[in-house]
């Protein structure tokens, strides 16, 4: 689902520290993405590449896995069988792709255990938006049509990235999506025209999500001289003002053909320009919820770090399937 | 978590959430095998990715919760990833003249023209 929301470095300066590198091979790799070929694990490739990429592969995948958790509490109380045989396939697909992503870091040079190390410690981030709770039915709902909606925007873009093996695992994640996105639509929809206490509890979670969703697709970029250089090796395929106005474009309509709206005054399209305005979303809280002190950040680090003890047991057991019981000697 | 920070979520306040560090081992997650699907049969087994397994027949499970949870399947292979041989990346020169082996396609060999020539030749006579 979740692959917004570039976050970068706490420490700018890492960022762009660049390493030496042969001007030929650079010019040779730059031509080659400029021609639309992709790049391919034993490629030649520089260094800063190689790390954003594993990066925000690794971000990706384990907003994958994390995004999985407010909605997996959610199938036992699903209403109706319908909707919870959808939250089910929905729920298996996102975990089936953070281990698509898994595998594409992999190929870069990162092993997966080293990825879980990282999220369990809290050195390696995820989506934002995770850190926020699902009080109701409603929040599921808005995060099945709208944060897979934002999803959508920045994963399409992705995967027409320069890197073979994550293209080709988003080509797979944004046919999947097609779907989450609609059964999200569907289960919004059908709230939002329902009783009028449906009416207003949707209204209630779209209210409790938006500043999580004008938050998903990062801080503006577009000055930024480091997203410059991504954006020209096609690690970065648009900037973040420009995915979420496009994110804006679409779907605000959508929220307000059912009579829901943004708890924002401020939320309008600039009909000279073509952008969306919006009120300030406190960028300081985004920062805040980055660091670890959103209001579920320790709860999904946790029900984390309790399904990898709770499960090694099972991967113990695969590991040696095969000793053969033996009959006492004497 | 600490008590006063009980989550809303009934399910998750019944886990006994553990405390402190939590550290997965090297290879915990085992190797790579790559995974092959056929869609149909007649067709043949196609590259869809890979998966983590201890051995051969879990790599089967894992493919086939992984790559054939929907659209259609009639078959699939596993094939350990350092079973696969593969020419060097680096190398793909070797094969840019291919596509000037102009005599080994069927399109080089015209000869309407001539079979035309010699037609209107023959009724001069």
């Amino acid at each position: 689902m979740y692959g917004g929301g570039f976050i970068p470095d706490e420490n700018p300066k890492k960022q762009t520290e660049t390493v030496a590198e042969d001007s030929a091979l650079l010019a040779e790799f730059q031509a080659r993405i400029d021609r639309g070929e992709k790049i391919e694990p034993h490629d030649w490739m520089p260094a800063m590449y190689r790390k954003q990429l594993i990066r925000m592969i690794e971000q990706h995948a384990h907003s994958e896995i994390i995004g999985a958790l407010p909605e997996g509490t959610w199938i036992t109380r699903a209403p109706g069988f319908r909707r919870k045989m959808a939250l089910i396939a929905k729920v298996q697909d996102e975990i089936g792709h953070g281990h698509l992503l898994y595998t594409a870091a992999e190929t870069l040079g990162k092993p997966r255990e080293q990825m879980i190390n990282d999220l369990l410690s809290g050195k390696s981030k995820y989506s934002n938006v995770f850190n926020y709770p699902a009080i109701t039915w409603a929040d599921v709902t808005v995060i099945g049509f709208l944060i897979d909606a934002a999803a959508i925007v920045n994963q399409l873009a992705n995967s027409k990235g320069s890197y073979g093996p994550y293209c080709r695992a988003l080509e797979r994640i944004c046919a999947e999506e097609a779907f989450h996105l609609k059964q999200g639509h569907d289960a919004f929809v059908y709230l939002a025209t329902g009783t009028p206490q449906q009416h207003e509890m949707l209204q209630a979670a779209v209210n409790r999500w938006y500043k999580p969703i004008i938050h998903f697709f990062g801080p503006s970029d577009k000055e930024s001289v480091h997203s410059e250089q991504l954006m020209r090796w096609k690690v970065k395929m648009a900037s973040n003002d420009d995915m979420r106005n496009q994110f804006l474009d679409m779907y605000v309509p959508k929220v307000r053909e059912v009579g829901i709206d943004f708890p924002d005054p401020n939320l309008k399209k600039d009909p000279e320009t073509g952008k969306w305005n919006f009120s300030d979303p406190d960028w300081d809280e985004f920062y805040e919820v980055i660091k670890g002190n959103g209001p579920c950040n320790a709860e999904r680090l946790a029900v984390r770090k309790w399904a990898e003890e709770k499960g090694r047991w099972v991967r113990q057991a695969l590991a040696t399937p095969y000793t053969k019981s033996t009959v006492p000697l004497a | 978590m600490s008590d006063s920070n009980k989550s809303l979520d009934p399910r998750i306040a019944r886990l006994e959430l553990p405390q402190g560090e939590s550290i997965v081992k090297p290879d915990e997650y085992w190797g790579t095998f790559e995974v092959f699907l056929q869609e149909k049969r007649g067709k043949f087994h196609q590259h869809v990715g890979s998966v983590h397994a201890p051995e051969q027949e879990m790599a089967l499970v894992f493919a086939k919760e992984q790559y054939a949870r929907r659209g259609k399947c009639v078959n699939m292979w596993v094939v350990k990833t350092t079973d696969i041989f593969a020419f060097q990346l680096a190398d793909e020169d070797m094969f840019a003249t291919t596509p000037d082996k102009q005599h080994r396609e069927a399109g080089m060999y015209k000869v309407r023209d001539r079979i035309q020539a010699y037609q209107e030749r023959e009724k001069k006579i």
